[in-house]
C-alpha cells in the first residue's frame, strides 16, 4: 500500500523524441488509477519509469515519500504485469508465481502458502505443475496476475493486461481485477488504450496524448466535464459530435443548426459537443431542433444508430430502437441543452 | 477459390494417381536426397574400409576396392602402440575442451551485454567484433606467432588454448547475440520487477533460455578447435604435445610414403567424437539452429 506522486516527470528517449512531458500526477493510497491514451502517447513509459525500468529524463517519482528515481527495480516493491505477460517459459506456474519470493528470500513454507493462496483465488490450483505454453491465454494471464498478486507489493502496475485477450473473457477478467482492488486495498495504476475498461475500472482516470497529460478526473467527471475538445472525443462511443459553429452573443450557427446558447461564450468561433446519446425524441418548443438525414442505420437491440448529416456536417445520434427509421429518412430530433459542450475552435479547449 | 481447390485435389480414389504422386516423390526428394547421401559418405566409407584392409589386401588390385576381406584391426593397434597418437588425441581433446569453455565463457558475457545492455559504443564494439572474426587466420598466425613467442609458449598446449579463442569468441559472441536478441526483453524486465539483480536475471532467465544456442555455439566452437590445423601446424613441433590433425598428417606420411592403414584409421578416430557430440545434441541443435535462424 503506497501512494505515487510523479512531480515534473519528463522522459526523452533522444533530443527530439519526448516520450513524456512535464508529468505531474499523484495517486493516492489504495486508489486504482486508470492512464488512457492512444498508443504512443507516453502512458506505458510512465508506467515503466515507475517501475524503475525507464531512466527518468527530468523530474521525480515518488512512492509514499521516498524518491525513487535512482532506485533500481527490485527494491521498489511494485509488481508489474505485462501485456505480454512475460511468463519465464521454461519455469512451472507455481515456479512462476514464487520466482518473486524466491529472488526475496522467503521460506519454503511462505513461498508454498502463498502460492497455493493466490492460485486459489486464481483458479490455477489445478496448473501449478504445468509449463506457460501448455496453458490458455486467459489462464496465462491469470498468472502473471498471480505472479504480482503473492509478492503483495506496495503498488501494482498493469500494462495494458486485457488486450490479449479475446472479447469475452476481457469483461470477465475486468470485472475480476475489481474485485481483486477491492479485496487487496492495494494501489493499483493501470495502463490501457481502451476507454470503456479505463471509464469501468478507474477510481480516477489520467488522460494523456503526446506525452501530455490532458486531464485527470472519476470517470463521471472525465465524461461530463471534459476539459478539452480531446478528452471529449477520446471518451464515449460513438464519439462526441463536433459541429463547427460561429458564434454571435447568445447565437450559435452551425450549417444544418442554430441554436441559443445558456451563456454567451465570448469566442467567435466555437465548436459544439454533442455526444450521441444527448438527442431527444421528443422535441419540445424551447429545445434546439435538428434535422437528421439519415444516410446509415445500425440497430443493435439495445440501441439504434442514426449515421447522417445536419448541413454539411456529420453526426451520430443514438435512439431508440422501436423508433421506425429507415435510409434517407429526415429525422427531427431535440438537443439536450443541459449536456452541450462548447469548445474554443482556436485552442480547443472546453468553454463549458 | 473452389476451382483452384479442386484442381489442387485431383481426381480421388484411383490408384494411378497415388502411383504417379510416389514416382513424383521419388524423383523430386529421394533420388537427389540419395546421390548426395553417396557423395558425402562415400569418403567415409572409404575411409572405414580402409582401416580395416590387411597391409596385402590394401594394394592387391585384383578384387574390388569396395568391402574388406578379411578384416583386421592391425592399423589400431599399430596406430596405439607404435605412433603417438594417443598423445594427439589427447592433446586435441584437451585444446578443443578448455578453449571452448573459455570462448563459451567470454562470448556468453559478450553476447549478452551486446544485445541487451545499452552502453556507449556497443553498436560499434559489435561490428568491430564481427570484422575480427573476418580476419583470416592465415594473416593473424604472423603476429601471434611473435605473441606466442614472447610468452614462451612454443611447444606448449596453452599456445593453441589462448589462440584458438581468438577466432571462436567472435564467433560464438555473433551467435549468441542473436539468440539473447531473440528472447523478449520483458521477461527480463519481469524478473527485475520481481526482485532479481540484473545477474540473476541474466542467470535464471536469459540464460536458460538460451541454452539451445549455447549449445550449438559450443558445438561449433568444439568441431573448430577440433579441426584446426595453421595454428596447430606452426606452435607446436615436438611430436607428443601435437594434435590429431597436425599428428597425423605430419607423421604418418613420410615424404611420399603414406601409410594408409594407419592414416585411415586415424582419421576415422579422429572424427568419432565429432560425430558422436552431434548426435547426442542433435535435438538441441537443431532447435539452436532455428532460432538462431529465424531470429537471429
Amino acid at each position: 500500500m503506497a501512494s505515487v506522486t510523479y512531480e515534473h516527470v519528463t522522459k526523452k528517449f533522444s533530443a527530439d523524441t519526448t516520450a513524456v512531458d512535464d508529468l505531474s500526477l499523484s495517486i493516492k493510497d489504495t486508489e486504482f488509477m486508470v492512464l488512457v491514451g492512444p498508443s504512443g502517447c507516453g502512458k506505458s513509459t510512465a508506467l515503466r519509469m515507475l517501475a524503475g525500468l525507464e531512466d527518468i529524463t527530468a523530474g521525480q517519482i515518488k512512492i509514499d515519500d521516498q524518491v525513487v528515481n535512482e532506485m533500481p527495480p527490485r527494491d521498489r516493491d511494485v509488481a508489474m504485469v505485462f501485456q505480454s505477460y512475460a511468463l519465464y517459459p521454461h519455469m512451472s506456474v507455481f515456479d512462476n508465481m514464487a520466482f518473486g519470493l524466491k529472488m526475496r528470500g522467503s521460506s519454503r513454507t511462505e513461498m508454498d502458502s502463498r502460492v497455493k493462496e493466490a492460485a486459489r483465488i486464481l483458479r490455477l490450483d489445478q496448473l501449478l505443475a504445468r509449463k506457460p505454453r501448455q496453458l490458455s491465454g486467459g489462464q496465462r494471464q491469470r498468472v502473471a496476475l498471480g505472479r504480482a498478486i503473492v509478492r503483495q507489493p506496495r503498488a501494482f502496475l498493469l500494462d495494458e493486461p486485457l488486450s490479449n485477450l479475446d472479447a469475452m473473457l476481457r469483461v470477465q477478467t475486468r470485472i475480476e481485477l475489481q474485485k481483486m482492488h477491492q479485496r487487496l486495498g492495494t494501489t493499483f495504476i493501470y495502463v490501457t488504450h481502451d476507454q470503456v475498461e479505463a471509464m469501468t475500472m478507474g477510481d480516477r482516470i489520467a488522460v494523456m496524448k503526446d506525452g501530455v497529460l490532458q486531464q485527470v478526473a472519476p470517470p463521471r467527471e472525465i465524461y461530463d466535464q471534459p476539459v478539452n475538445m480531446y478528452v471529449a472525443g477520446f471518451i464515449g462511443s460513438p464519439r462526441m459530435n463536433f459541429l463547427p459553429v460561429t458564434v454571435s452573443d447568445h447565437q450559435a450557427k452551425a450549417s444544418g443548426l442554430e441554436l441559443n446558447l445558456p451563456k454567451a461564450p465570448g469566442v467567435a468561433h466555437g465548436i459544439l459537443g454533442i455526444r450521441p446519446e444527448h438527442f431527444l425524441p421528443n422535441v419540445s418548443s424551447d429545445d434546439a431542433v435538428i434535422d437528421l438525414k439519415v444516410e446509415v442505420l445500425e440497430v443493435l437491440g439495445a440501441d439504434q444508430y442514426l449515421y447522417g448529416k445536419v448541413g454539411s456536417d456529420d453526426l451520430i445520434a443514438r435512439v431508440d430502437p422501436q423508433l421506425k427509421v429507415s435510409v434517407d429518412d429526415r429525422v427531427r430530433l431535440g438537443v439536450n441543452m443541459r449536456r452541450l459542450h462548447l469548445f474554443d475552435a482556436e485552442t480547443e479547449k472546453a468553454v463549458f | 477459390m473452389a476451382s483452384v481447390a479442386r484442381l489442387k485435389m485431383g481426381k480421388p480414389g484411383t490408384g494411378r494417381m497415388v502411383g504417379d504422386k510416389l514416382v513424383g516423390r521419388a524423383i523430386r526428394i529421394y533420388i537427389p536426397l540419395l546421390l548426395l547421401l553417396a557423395v558425402t559418405l562415400f569418403p567415409f566409407y572409404w575411409m572405414a574400409i580402409t582401416s580395416f584392409k590387411s597391409a596385402s589386401e590394401l594394394f592387391d588390385f585384383s578384387v574390388s576396392p569396395l568391402w574388406v576381406r578379411e578384416p583386421t584391426l592391425d592399423w589400431y593397434k599399430h596406430l596405439f602402440t607404435q605412433t603417438n597418437f594417443p598423445h594427439w588425441a589427447l592433446n586435441t581433446a584437451v585444446v578443443a575442451t578448455v578453449s571452448t569453455l573459455i570462448s563459451l565463457f567470454c562470448s556468453v558475457l559478450a553476447g549478452y551485454s551486446l544485445a541487451r545492455l545499452r552502453y556507449r559504443g556497443a553498436d560499434s564494439i559489435g561490428w568491430g567484433i564481427f570484422v575480427t572474426y573476418l580476419v583470416p587466420p592465415t594473416l593473424l598466425f604472423l603476429p601471434l606467432t611473435f605473441v606466442i613467442r614472447d610468452l614462451h609458449l612454443f611447444n606448449n598446449l596453452w599456445a593453441l588454448i589462448l589462440t584458438y579463442p581468438t577466432f571462436l569468441i567472435p564467433f560464438c559472441t555473433w551467435m549468441l547475440m542473436g539468440f539473447f536478441k531473440s528472447i523478449p526483453r520483458e521477461l527480463e524486465e519481469a524478473a527485475l520487477v520481481d526482485g532479481a539483480t540484473r545477474i540473476q536475471a541474466m542467470f535464471r532467465i536469459a540464460i536458460p533460455l538460451a541454452l539451445p544456442g549455447i549449445l550449438a555455439a559450443a558445438l561449433f566452437a568444439f568441431t573448430l578447435s577440433w579441426n584446426e590445423f595453421l595454428y596447430s601446424l606452426i606452435f607446436l613441433n615436438d611430436s607428443l604435445v601435437k594434435t590429431i590433425p597436425v599428428g597425423v598428417t605430419q607423421e604418418l606420411i613420410h615424404g611420399d610414403e603414406f601409410f594408409w592403414g594407419e592414416l585411415m584409421a586415424a582419421a576415422l578416430l579422429g572424427s568419432v567424437p565429432v560425430a558422436v557430440l552431434y548426435s547426442f545434441f542433435v535435438d538441441h541443435f537443431v532447435a539452436g539452429m532455428t532460432a538462431g535462424a529465424v531470429k537471429g
